[in-house]
């Protein structure tokens, strides 16, 4: 790997020593599918920077972490330019100081790949109307993640205001696979859903997300209740014959029962942040599907 | 289920009820929680089992067993999914989940992930016997009778015959004795089988009509791997999904076109299988004619299986063969020789092999296409064993230009465009055009434009038994290839071989090189020649 550091440097000369390096390795042309902003601080960027680059495994990418550091020093830009084995993109760490942490965008959009998608993922802190934030208004994508500020659930109301086509949270695609159990279970025909229940860790944010999502879909109230985790760990449905439940007490494999069949085990794994950032990167047209549940999770979150 | 079912219907019905009724495609599209908006929802098969014969079977433990783990580490199998095995094994269900276990650890394209594992141990059965014996089929019967109560899987099976095609008929015929073969209502049974699909016209017409004794054809899923493979489905991506290629995808365009599936291995181990079948009948009239009807078809009104067919049995219709056999085929066997650094034997050394065998190693043909996209564009058809490298590849070459505004020697090393789909490995498409070399003097030269899948795509994009065989438990049938389809490939190669069996043996080419003198005589008196591979 060739890692390079710019100080008290420009986007265009970041550029050009990206094109430089890239010369002098070989190979001037690759196939980066997207652009994939990283707007964290500095303490998160570890290893937000390690899931990003094994989700550009799949979706080969240039990497742009912003990290704004100290406003009050004098106006800097640093970069240190990483190309090689571990990722078979390009990544750029960007550490802004004094005024400039107010222009980050300046930054940013010089050094998009040209006619690709971009895309912008808070690891952490997010603004509260992402498609607002000036990065944000840059990407077609905007990728938040309620589960890593304290409220949670609150964050997911108050993202679901400021929502636009293109933003999805990291907590929705935790539920992927919960998702996609149920939807697979409701492949056959069952009867009408009276009531449902949710349970997981208190203050889970997939929790009520999923909760709306079922009532959503399927037109009658599903609570959320606290269990001792970890994370999600059962879906109940009160359906006419019987209940129908998908539960998961160690994180990894779960029980499906229905009414009148045998129980049956499902692998059901937590999944790790790459996993769920490749996920978020594979479709990139908005997810009205998520948009819905958030808004019905807003409409009914009381703070 | 209040109504009083007859006796005999009882067994079937009380198996209907245990797992509600199979998934179809109707009562998923009326499912609530799927949206065709919610793409994040992975298409999951129903609840069903799948019963393997040949499970000690190379390919069983190279590519299926390894792929049904997979799709189960993606999430896409369905819970209760058991797996049968049948086999001339003393065995029990471990045996069979340790050989399943051992198959996976070494093949799986996954990691191995224990809980995934567990899922799928749970629902792994085995049954002993042979296939003339009826008390191991009714003990099969039994068996999934059992699972049905035990794992709900509703009466829906996929029967794997991954064996040679002299067992079919064997196989087919206690399936239908036991009552495996016919589905109750709401539910589905569905039988799997892999080519050959017989040697000749008469031969696969037999061989279907045996399979179709106990299963309508709308149940019999024909694997050919190619369909399956990311690469062969991105053909009609190309070309349907792009507005740059069709408008150049016919004859006032393109000059010729080269289907190459080259093989660096020898026999290993299929000697057996191979002497008598030879390069043609094993690879171009399943996987080569297969490529040239999707390289080859007008567009489909859908991805429906119907459509889809309905084009690809046009296009292999209008095929038309040479007058000049002799001319316009040629065929090899390998000798002695150096491949990739190694000192090889050659055919008729070969363990098993009859020293006077004719069959050939590697086949070359000229087809052309009878209809007005591809009059007089011809289609030229290779495959080897022992050759340089493993390659598969479609190359559709362009016409020159027909006017150059440059001096001659300008243009001296420039040759035709190209448009070339790797099929594997490396997959991916290269596009060849002529550029100007920098420099003061105008020469232009060829050079590539390259798209990799690794590059832009998934790292481990699905393996093709995976797509397959999540097709069959979903019964979607696109990727499969007809009985018509079929018949009507070997309605173009009947004639070849029949030419070739008049001629005697095969003419030698060294191992490693690409393929026997006559190959490269028949393109040069195009005026052409192969791709340097």
């Amino acid at each position: 790997m060739t890692t390079f550091m710019l100080t008290d440097t420009t986007a265009g000369k970041i550029s050009a020593q990206l094109m430089h390096l890239r010369h002098q390795m070989g190979a001037p042309a690759i196939g980066m599918v997207l652009t994939l902003v990283v707007i964290c601080d500095e303490r998160d960027q570890y290893d937000s920077l390690r899931a990003a680059t094994e989700a550009a495994r799949e979706h080969p990418s240039r990497i742009l972490v912003v990290i704004s550091r100290e406003a009050d020093e004098a106006n800097r830009l640093d970069a240190e330019l990483r190309i090689g084995e571990s990722t078979p993109g390009e990544v750029v760490v960007l550490r802004l100081y004094g005024e400039l942490t107010e222009h980050a965008d300046s930054v940013v959009s010089p050094l998009l790949l040209p006619d690709t998608p971009v895309v912008a993922w808070w690891p952490g802190a997010a603004p509260q109307v992402p498609a607002k934030d000036p990065i944000g208004a840059l990407a077609q994508r905007r990728i938040t993640d309620a589960k890593a500020v304290h409220d949670g659930i609150k964050e997911l109301a108050i993202l679901a205001k400021g929502y636009a086509p293109g933003d999805t949270d990291l907590s929705w695609a935790r539920l992927t696979p919960w998702r996609s159990l149920l939807a697979a279970a409701f492949d056959q025909p069952v009867g009408k859903l009276k009531k449902g229940v949710v349970e997981a860790t208190a203050g889970h944010p997939s929790a009520p997300l999923l909760a709306a999502w079922l009532t959503e879909r399927l037109g009658a109230p599903v609570k959320v209740a606290d269990s001792a985790g970890p994370g999600l760990t059962s879906v109940r449905l009160s359906l006419a014959d019987g209940e129908l439940s998908v539960s998961r007490s160690d994180a990894r494999l779960a029980t499906l029962s229905r009414p009148g069949q045998p129980d049956r085990n499902v692998a059901l794994a937590r999944r790790t942040t790459a996993e769920l950032l490749a996920e978020e990167l594979r479709r990139l047209d908005s997810d009205e599907i998520y948009e819905a549940a958030v808004k019905r999770l807003a409409k009914s979150y009381k703070g | 289920m209040t109504d009083p079912a007859a006796p005999a219907e009882e067994a079937a019905t009380v198996a209907a009820a245990v797992a509600g009724t199979a998934t179809t495609i109707e009562v998923a599209a009326a499912n609530p929680l799927r949206d065709p908006r919610d793409k994040r929802l992975p298409r999951v098969a129903g609840p069903c089992v799948m019963v393997l014969f040949g499970v000690t079977g190379d390919l069983a433990k190279r590519k299926l067993l390894p792929a049904i783990y997979d799709l189960g580490n993606r999430g896409l199998l369905p819970p209760g999914f058991s797996l049968v095995g049948f086999a001339r094994r003393d065995w029990k269900d471990q045996d069979f989940a340790r050989l399943t276990h051992d198959a996976v650890k070494a093949n799986a394209r996954t990691p191995f992930r224990e809980e995934v594992w567990k899922q799928l141990a749970e629902g792994i059965h085995f049954v002993p016997g042979e296939f003339s014996d009826d008390g191991a089929f009714d003990a099969l019967a039994m068996a999934l009778k059992e699972i049905d109560q035990t794992r709900g899987t509703g009466g829906n099976y996929a029967f794997y015959l991954s064996v040679p095609p002299k067992f079919f008929p064997a196989v087919v015929k206690q399936l239908k004795r036991t009552g495996l073969a016919d589905a109750p209502e709401g539910s589905w049974r569905r039988v799997v089988i892999e080519k050959p699909f017989g040697h000749d016209l008469k031969s696969a017409h037999e061989l279907n009509e045996i399979t179709n004794e106990a299963f309508p054809e709308s149940s019999i899923f024909r694997i050919d791997h190619y369909l399956g493979k990311e690469t062969v489905q991105n053909i009609m991506a190309l070309r349907f999904a792009n507005n740059l290629y069709e408008p150049i995808w016919n004859r006032s365009y393109v000059d010729h076109v080269q289907i190459t599936m080259a093989e660096d291995i020898g026999l290993a181990g299929r000697a057996g299988y191979y002497d008598g079948i030879g390069a043609a009948r094993d690879v171009i009239q399943n996987h080569l004619l297969q490529l040239l009807a999707l390289v080859g078809m007008e567009d489909p009104t859908s991805f429906e299986a119907s459509s889809l067919r309905r084009e690809k049995e046009k296009v292999l219709k209008a095929v038309r063969l040479p007058a000049d056999l002799k001319n316009n085929t040629a065929r090899g066997k390998y000798a002695a020789g150096w491949q990739g650094g190694e000192k090889v034997v050659g055919y008729l050394e070969e363990e098993g092999i009859p020293a006077d065998s004719t069959t050939e190693t590697y086949a070359a043909i000229k087809l052309e296409i009878a209809n007005r996209r591809w009059a007089g564009v011809p289609f030229y058809l290779r495959t080897g064993k022992r050759l340089g490298r493993r390659v598969t590849e479609v190359a559709v070459v362009f016409q020159r230009a027909p006017h150059l505004p440059f001096s001659k020697d300008d243009t001296e090393i420039l040759g035709q465009n190209a448009l070339v789909i790797r099929v594997q490995p490396d997959e991916g498409i290269t596009v060849r055009f002529g550029s100007k070399v920098p420099g003061t003097a105008m020469e232009v030269r060829d050079v590539s434009m390259d798209f990799a899948y690794g590059e832009s795509f998934m790292e481990s994009s699905p393996e093709a038994y995976e797509r397959l065989l999540l097709d069959v438990m979903i019964g979607d049938p696109p990727l499969f290839p007809h009985q018509r389809e079929v018949e009507l490939s070997w309605k173009i190669l009947d004639p070849i071989e029949e030419f070739w069996a008049t001629q005697g043996q095969p003419e030698d080419y060294p191992a490693g090189s690409w393929g026997p003198p006559s190959a490269d005589e028949m393109m040069a008196r195009d005026g052409r020649v192969w791709r340097r591979l």
